[in-house]
């Protein structure tokens, strides 16, 4: 083989006491695709910090085609021909997407004035490979994966030799994941190497080419993607066999109605949505980006104004004018947003853990029984197996699945009676996520109400037991059991008559 | 999104949180930060008591307390309205309103201590009036306290027609709060004590004060979390033009007169104090005994200053220097340890 165009070895980078790899050997060769898997905080993010040269390794070498280099900082990465797109979405909220996607390049350029005319036309040739997004939009307008996908376009116009993807799906749906992976091949077949981190194994298998596996921040294993199987990189990445990745689905008649919903509008992205949540089962709602799958659900919640509609609970009509009602009527909303409204990154993880109901921590005269958090937490944390220094720390020193874990945990400490989850186990790890699949079966099946919306496929056919199809704002369709299947999934999630290309307004949520 | 992120968009995700988690790491060895403002006041006294003799009295050290513990009551409001992500620029203009409001009244007939509370009452519907603009119109607090600043100090001109209200006659009983002393420690130093001590241990324990972080930290997830952050944010807002009128009341019983002018440019040095202090402009961090350390710290320098014979028209630019250097050297901890 030629030589590796980027090998790693004997990094090691600890924080504070935790250490986060340990001697990781690592090597990329020319036009291929590289992925890297192992659990939530088994150091993958961190690699790739250090090869981008956003964190600086304490031990250990890099080569660049052959030659050792110190890649001191970002700037440095970038001209090595170096480039990442983040875990967490890292883009100006007020900016446009032009300005977004030529951040980079506009850093380095000389001439002092920007033809703008130029650059919308050049970022919309971009961002039209992936989605069409008007690239005018502002960023913060766009839904979480349309900026996920705003954050790839960046890395695709910086001219690099190695492109790094970390969890570049996390927040796609298929058609773009897909369009996603033909764009990555095309840059194989340029020479282009990729290393690309994932969780899900099926996307791992059809695009790369070689797979690395890290365990607990120490090198485990590099496979040619042909001579394994799914099983036995899961079993490498977490150290034991994994049995049945989704738990049974309910086999008897779903009991009474927990959660009902009737002709539900915000009058501006969702539209006389009506649902029924049964005890017992777990509903699925599905649909492209962009179909209002969320905003239907934050509507529900009291999240955004409702326009018609109404909301029961356990047959008692509610009022929810805002989410503080909500979540006193036991409906508690995750956010798909795990950065933007999901967590407080700055906040201990106890924090954030109890910032859903302080009232049940209030001892006599208002003050919070710190006590109690912490042991709250901690409870919650060893339940949902967040690995993590103590309760006590940052959830910014976290990596992201185990802040997912944390968000999940917020849900969880008010005992809630119905509980809607976007986007529930993005980013989070196969092992873990079999967990948490468990997890929810069994509240559903205490008859806590469990809707489920996911843009992965395999999840909401694997894990509910009734999926509806949000399409533009309305429901498209409802798939019992029997009828789950990806196919059936996106004929009514794009349309029968599909005119493939959407209208370009529908991507602005 | 947070207006943090808007500010720093070259920096990338990871660098962010990670700063981030140093800034919290330090926020929880807050013992350290306050500890290392500890030190160097410390430091600073004992190199003054060399250069100084008068330095160290019982007089000096009551003088040097008595000047920062009616500003000190200013601070508490500032760092807990800093944590929630806002600004007041207007206390100064508060506190002399507050005191106007009151001396006018008195000097109207009412009796003192219901004029005293009229004027803090006064102040808190200030607060009101501001909390409404920032929560239901929806302007920022820089803004919209830079307003008030300007248009309650044009109230107190035309309240006192630009002079000072001379209250001598105030009755013993009402100046004892400012002038007098129990057991030779002065009244002002005990409210100061008592403020600052509820204050703290609210902020560090009361579930009320927890809401105050959430939505300074991140205002978006405290929605998605229940917490009525607008809410929050306004009663966060009258809370330190209360304060403020407090302390207005007790600078009248000071001095026994009503100054429209008092006070200008008060804001800025409360400001600097509970930033020295550790309270971030970003919100989401900060501590009232660090605040109260950064005040200390001030006012030591001004001591010294003074004692040192340095002409006042230095004064302002070293202290403007020092708030620079304390600022960068916690930046620079961040970073390090990031
Ligand atoms: N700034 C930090 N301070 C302290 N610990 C950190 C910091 N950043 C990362 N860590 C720790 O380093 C370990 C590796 O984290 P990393 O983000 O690399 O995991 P990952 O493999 O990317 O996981 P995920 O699949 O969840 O994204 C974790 O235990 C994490 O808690
Ligand atoms: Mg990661």
């Amino acid at each position: 083989m030629s030589t590796p165009i980027l090998e790693i070895s004997g990094v090691s980078k600890s924080f504070g006491a935790i250490k986060a790899l340990t001697g990781i050997d690592f090597s990329l060769a020319p036009g291929e695709i590289h992925a890297l898997c192992g659990e939530n905080g088994a150091g993958k993010s961190t690699l790739m910090n250090i090869i981008a040269g956003v964190l600086q390794p304490d031990k250990g070498e890099i080569r660049i085609a052959g030659e050792r280099t110190v890649i001191a900082n970002p700037a440095a990465a970038q001209r090595l021909g170096i480039a990442l797109v983040h875990q967490e979405i890292a883009l100006c909220p007020d900016a446009t997407v032009a300005e977004n996607i030529f951040m980079p390049a506009i850093n380095s350029r000389r001439a002092p004035l920007m033809n703008f005319r130029r650059l919308h036309a050049e970022a919309q040739k971009v961002m039209d490979l992936l989605a069409p997004i008007p690239v005018r939009t502002k960023v913060g307008d766009l839904s979480i994966s349309n900026q996920q996908l705003v954050e790839i376009a960046k890395a695709l116009t910086l001219d690099c030799r190695v492109l790094i993807l970390d969890e570049p799906t996390a927040a796609l749906t298929e058609p773009e994941a897909q369009r996603l992976f033909a764009i990555v091949r095309e840059l194989r077949s340029r020479g282009i190497s990729i290393i690309y981190i994932s969780h899900r194994m099926a996307e791992i298998f059809s695009l790369c080419d070689r797979v690395t596996v890290f365990r607990d921040g120490r090198y485990v294993a590099t496979d040619e993607i042909v001579s394994t199987t799914p099983d036995e990189v899961v079993r490498k990445m977490v150290g034991r066999e994994i049995a049945q990745l989704y738990p049974d689905k309910l086999n008897e008649a779903p009991g009474r109605t927990l959660l009902k919903v009737s002709g539900l509008s915000d009058g501006e992205r969702c539209f006389g949505v009506s649902l029924e949540l049964r005890a017992g089962e777990i509903l699925g709602i599905g649909g492209l980006i962009g179909s209002g799958r969320s905003e239907m659900a934050q509507t529900m919640c009291g999240l955004r104004s409702v326009a018609a509609g109404e909301v029961e609970i356990d047959g008692q009509p509610i009022r929810i004018s805002c989410y503080a009602d909500a979540v006193k009527a036991g409906l508690v909303y995750l956010s798909e947003d795990r950065k933007g409204s999901g967590v407080f990154l700055d906040m201990s993880i106890a924090a954030n853990v109890s910032a859903l109901d302080l009232g049940k921590l209030t001892g006599k005269l208002g003050l919070l029984d710190r006590r109690a958090e912490t042991a709250q937490a901690t409870e919650l944390a060893k339940r949902l197996g967040v690995r993590m220094g103590g309760v006590g720390a940052a959830v910014s020193t976290l990596s992201g699945g185990n802040q997912q874990k944390v968000a999940i945990a917020k849900q969880l400490s008010v005992d809630p009676r119905v509980m809607v989850m976007d986007e529930p186990t993005r980013g989070i790890d196969v092992g873990a996520k079999a967990e948490i699949h468990r997890l929810l079966r069994e509240l559903a099946s205490r008859g806590v109400g469990i809707v489920v919306i996911s843009s992965e496929m395999p999840e909401l056919i694997g894990l509910c037991d009734r999926v509806l199809v949000v399409r533009e704002g309305r429901v498209a369709g409802e798939l019992a059991a029997d009828e789950l299947g990806e196919e059936a999934i996106i004929m009514l999630a794009s349309g029968v008559q599909s005119n493939s290309h959407n209208a370009r307004a529908q991507n602005v949520a | 999104m947070s207006p943090r992120e808007a500010e720093a968009p070259i920096m990338t995700a990871q660098m962010k949180s990670e700063s981030q988690g140093a800034r919290w790491n330090l926020a929880r060895l807050g013992s350290m930060r306050e500890a290392g403002l500890i030190v160097i006041i410390l430091a600073l006294c004992i190199a003054m008591s060399f250069a100084s003799p008068h330095f160290l009295t019982w007089g000096n050290f009551r003088a040097m307390l008595m000047s920062f513990s009616i500003e000190g009551i200013v601070v508490v409001g500032m760092t807990i309205l800093l944590i929630v992500g806002g600004i007041d620029l207007s206390v100064g203009s508060v506190v002399a309103f507050s005191m106007v409001v009151s001396g006018a009244l008195f000097l109207a007939g009412l009796d003192p201590w219901t004029a005293s509370l009229i004027g803090i009452a006064v102040s808190a519907l200030i607060g009101a009036v501001m909390g409404f603009f920032v929560t239901v119109v929806g302007l920022n607090h820089f803004i919209t306290s830079l307003a008030a600043m300007v248009i309650v100090r044009g109230l107190c001109l035309i309240v006192t027609k630009g002079t000072p209200l001379s209250l001598f006659t105030l009755p013993p009983a009402f100046k004892a709060i400012g002038q007098g002393s129990f057991h030779g420690v002065p009244y002002v130093i005990i409210i100061f004590v008592v403020v600052v001590a509820v204050f703290d241990f609210l902020l560090r324990r009361a579930t009320a004060f927890r809401k105050v972080f959430y939505t300074g930290s991140n205002e978006k997830a405290a929605q998605y979390s229940g917490i009525r952050t607008k809410q929050v944010k306004f009663w966060v807002t009258v809370l330190s033009s209360t304060l403020a009128g407090f302390a207005g009341v007790i600078y009248m019983s000071r001095f026994g007169a009503a100054t429209p002018t008092f006070g200008a440019g008060m804001e800025l040095n409360i400001i600097a104090a509970a930033v020295i202090g550790g309270a971030s402009l970003n919100g989401g961090s900060g501590t009232i005994f660090g605040a109260i350390l950064g005040m200390a710290l001030l006012s030591v320098v001004t001591s010294s200053l003074i004692l040192l014979d340095i002409s006042v028209y230095w004064q302002d630019m070293i202290k403007g220097c020092i708030l620079l250097a304390a600022v960068s050297i916690d930046h620079l901890l961040h970073r390090r340890k990031a």
